[in-house]
């Protein structure tokens, strides 16, 4: 206070520290163009419009899973069951299909159902105060087994129509390929970039997760804003569920069986902190493009898709840390 | 001094957990633009008084009145909407969130017209207003209110906190040690903006145990002792070992330092 600084901070070091802390999407974006640099002078296939449209395209389902796990993170929680709920989606907006529902309606409701299951762990996550974690692996577990007696353990094909509708491909200027899945995930992430970044709720739910009883204290509705933030992040699950059978038009009750893990990782990788608060939407759209970029850009190396995983384990850990290193300081 | 009438007063209040009485009796009344201390021992029930003055505690008996009219306050919330502002010790920031965010938390501002009713933010008269409030406080050491809170030293965190307080309390302002954890140069910050804060007639209760701050801003020391208010004194008349000597009960208090 006795100089002119603004900050408590000093130092070039401390610069770059507090850079790096104040937009957490520096680093992975940073990461992404490295590792797309990097695979492009690699191989002679990665640098290619069709191959970015195409990795893109294989990270959407995930990347929206991850978009309502970004929510469900910045309120320091965890979601587990994202993935179960998704795949239970498929089966039941196919069910509803195949039983005459016209394709609006199975949609819908079977959205709606998505909802209330994630709403449901919100409600034992504010109410009972049970911890997010525990909460959502006690979902995944009952989601799964709903799945499976309500398939009966067999895959179903999902009849053409509004269901398979996401997989249709435009081409932009005759040449680029996108699906409207792509669109309807951008649109998704838009809309919630834009709910976290300028309104009150999303204020509200980075206080939340950084710190709740300055929340309380403030006045903010600490339940509301979990049950609202598990809500939504339903309603994302129904619409990557959506998504997913416009890639693969079969309901499968073993399909995403990591879902909830990888999208943890796309999370976390995009710079979002696992301690709530910090980080929001942009992040997880780079993080879930590195996931991608460098499982394409490692096969078509010829990699063993072991050490893929390997690179991408490590990868969630480096993340972590530098998370913690650039705020090891401001804390 | 009698002939002013209190804003914030209350008589006979009780609060008991199983066999511990937490607030035993304790009167309490404060007038407008003073800055009023309470002071007492660990245990003395300062925190306990205050809770229920802020609707954090339900008392089991008493009044609590508020420019003369009964009050019963359910929660801080409800004492809050009455123009009733708290500074917690914890200072109730989000360390992650910006400057501006954190003063308007809970009360953001929303834009006019068809953006507002898509529950957007008005970030700018928010920056405007919260960089009006800092200027008006004299807080000149913050000059960026987009940085976040956790890039500020403990006396400008107190400022932030201060300002909130001062920016949405129209009644009183309560402030619990807010000197406690801060170095000398900033300690004579925040008593700085306490004096500002009272000079615009906005009165502020002060709960500390730092006597020389105590004796520098307040016009009236509230001492406070087993559970109640053991009196009022001036501190022109007392010394500050007095007012230990009160605190511990070493001393009764003299009539003659009595206020009222």
């Amino acid at each position: 206070m006795a100089t002119a600084t603004t900050t408590a901070e000093g130092g070039r070091g401390d610069a770059l520290r507090v850079m790096f802390a104040r937009n957490p999407v520096l680093g992975p974006t940073a990461a992404l163009l490295v590792a797309i640099v990097f695979f492009s002078l690699a191989t002679d296939t990665f640098a290619n419009i069709d191959n970015f449209s195409f990795i893109v395209q294989q990270s959407i389902v995930v990347g929206t899973l991850a978009l309502g796990q970004t929510l469900v993170i910045l309120t320091s929680g965890i979601d587990l069951a994202n993935a179960a709920i998704a795949v239970f989606g498929t089966l039941l907006m196919t069910r509803l299909v195949t039983g005459e529902l016209p394709g609006p309606f199975a949609l819908i409701l079977s959205i709606v159902a998505c909802a209330a299951v994630a709403t449901l762990s919100g409600l034992l996550v504010s109410r009972i105060k049970l911890p997010p974690f525990i909460v959502t692996l006690g979902m995944l577990a009952v989601m799964t087994a709903v799945t499976n007696l309500y398939s009966k353990g067999t895959t179903w094909p999902v009849p053409d129509g509004l269901l398979t509708w996401l997989g249709t491909s435009l081409y932009l200027f005759g040449r680029v390929q996108f699906t409207l899945g792509m669109v309807v995930a951008a649109v998704l992430f838009a809309a919630t970039w834009f709910v976290l970044a300028k309104t009150g709720w999303g204020r509200h739910v980075y206080a939340v997760g950084n710190e709740p009883e300055a929340a309380r204290l403030t006045g903010i509705h600490i339940d509301r804003t979990l049950i609202s933030v598990y809500a939504v992040a339903g309603i994302i699950y129904g619409f990557a569920a959506w998504m997913a059978l416009g890639r693969t038009p079969t309901a499968d009750p073993n399909a995403y069986q990591t879902g909830n893990l990888d999208s943890i990782t796309a999370v976390v990788i995009g710079g979002t902190s696992l301690f709530g608060g910090r980080g929001g939407v942009v992040g997880t759209v780079v993080g879930a493009l590195i996931v991608a970029v460098l499982r394409s850009g490692l096969t078509q190396m010829g990699i063993d898709s072991n050490y893929q995983n390997l690179a991408t384990g490590v990868l969630v850990i480096a993340a972590v840390a530098f998370d913690q290193a650039t705020r090891r300081r401001s804390r | 001094m009698s002939t002013r009438t209190a804003m914030l007063t209350a008589r006979g209040l009780v609060k008991r957990y199983g066999h511990v009485t937490a607030i035993n009796g304790a009167d309490f009344d404060l007038y407008p633009g003073e800055v009023l201390a309470i002071v007492g021992d660990n245990g003395a029930g300062k925190s306990s008084l205050i809770k229920a003055l802020t609707g954090a505690l339900q008392p089991d008996a008493g009044t609590v009145e508020l420019d003369g009219k009964p009050v019963r306050f359910h929660s801080p919330l409800d004492a809050r909407n009455n123009g009733i502002e708290t500074v917690y010790q914890t200072l109730a920031v989000a360390p992650a969130l910006d400057i501006t965010t954190n003063l308007f938390l809970g009360r953001e501002i929303r834009r006019d017209g068809l953006l507002g009713k898509l529950r957007m933010l008005d970030r700018k008269a928010m920056r405007k207003e919260a960089r009006n409030q800092l200027d008006a406080l004299g807080i000149a050491t913050i000059q960026d209110i987009t940085q976040p809170v956790e890039s500020l030293s403990g006396g400008q965190r107190q400022a932030v906190a201060v300002a909130r307080a001062a920016m949405f309390g129209s009644k009183v302002v309560i402030m619990d040690e807010p000197t406690a954890a801060l170095g000398v140069r900033e300690t004579a910050h925040v008593l700085e903006l306490i004096k500002r804060i009272s000079n615009r007639g906005l009165p502020v209760v002060l709960i500390s145990h730092d006597m020389p701050a105590v004796f520098e801003v307040s016009d009236r020391i509230h001492v406070h002792r087993l559970g109640r208010r053991a009196g009022v004194v001036n501190p022109q008349k007392v010394s500050m070992s007095d007012v230990v000597s009160f605190i511990t009960g070493a001393e009764e208090i003299p009539v003659e330092a009595l206020e009222e």
